[in-house]
């Protein structure tokens, strides 16, 4: 991948999370995918995964896109992004973030992570919204 | 009692400990027994984001010998951890574990490791280890999360 194309991502999970978050992004935004790569926690130590993260970044600047922070895919991506600022970690992945970010990779990385954080926020929402609900049994106001 | 689990598990604070043990639990105090973090100032910063709002303690195995007791006496609910068996061996010596029960929860393979268990992978130095744990009073089993199934010491060394 040339530095034209952008940054990369990885997203690093439990289990198959991260092969399904990849396939669901390719499934919707098709060879925009290409800007992804999974990788899972599955049977490997904390050292096993921080080589393989490691072996994967390259020069290419790279947002690491973890299921969750209190986790050994967490750990693994902290350390491995804490002494480049061509790395950044983003946790909490979810795909509306994904989606956003393979359209996007030509911006800054920093830009980037900050993006993703905002759009995966603003993609969790309750339905129908708390100030739609009544206060008394939780059911929609009429 | 105040140390509410003993566990030996590579990743330490992680996704298993915190969340599937953690709701059962409800630590307020994680104790890591490690020699490589309690001399690591940056990966012990990683290890209480992982933490939540409990207190997170990083000391060698020999200082955790020697402090269980005062954690015993506190109020803190306290997971105790170390990455490998051998560090648990170290702090069990002297029948330091005398009585108490610990948990063996992810081991991955490497060098000299065979597989046990799909989480559990254990060399000769671990079997040793365990057994002097389990001739010195400690009451020893592998369970990955709360509702696993317990798996005996007899068991995982094929006796």
């Amino acid at each position: 991948m040339s530095e034209a194309e952008g940054a990369r991502g990885v997203v690093l999970s439990h289990a198959d999370m991260a092969d399904g978050l990849v396939g669901a992004v390719r499934r919707i935004a098709g060879g925009a995918a290409d800007g992804l790569i999974a990788l899972s926690n599955e049977g490997k130590s904390p050292q096993q995964l921080r080589e393989e993260l490691d072996a994967l970044f390259g020069d290419t600047p790279t947002l690491v896109f973890v299921d969750l922070q209190a986790g050994s895919c967490g750990m693994a991506a902290l350390s491995c992004c804490r002494e480049s600022d061509r790395r950044r970690v983003v946790c909490g992945v979810n795909l509306p973030m994904l989606l956003d970010f393979v359209f996007n990779r030509t911006l800054p990385l920093a830009e980037l992570a900050e993006r993703a954080v905002e759009t995966g926020r603003n993609a969790i929402a309750t339905s129908p919204s708390p100030a739609a609900a009544s206060p008394v049994d939780g059911k929609p106001a009429s | 009692m105040s140390i509410v689990l003993l566990r030996v598990d590579e990743r330490l604070i992680h996704g298993q400990v915190v969340i599937g043990w953690g709701n059962q639990l409800r630590p307020e105090r994680y104790v890591i027994a490690d020699d490589e973090l309690a001399d690591s100032e940056w990966e012990q910063d990683l290890f209480r984001l992982g933490a939540g709002s409990a207190e997170v303690v990083f000391v060698t195995p020999d200082v955790a010998r020697d402090r269980l007791s005062e954690w015993d006496q506190d109020t803190l609910r306290t997971i105790l951890l170390t990455r490998d068996i051998p560090a648990m061996a170290r702090l069990g010596a002297h029948a330091a574990l005398s009585g108490r029960s610990v948990n063996l929860g992810g081991i991955h393979h490497g060098p000299g490791r065979d597989e046990v268990l799909t989480y559990l992978h254990l060399s000769d130095q671990d079997r040793n280890d365990l057994r002097a744990l389990a001739d010195s009073g400690a009451a020893i089993s592998a369970r990955d999360l709360p509702d696993a199934h317990k798996v005996s010491l007899a068991t995982l060394l094929g006796s």
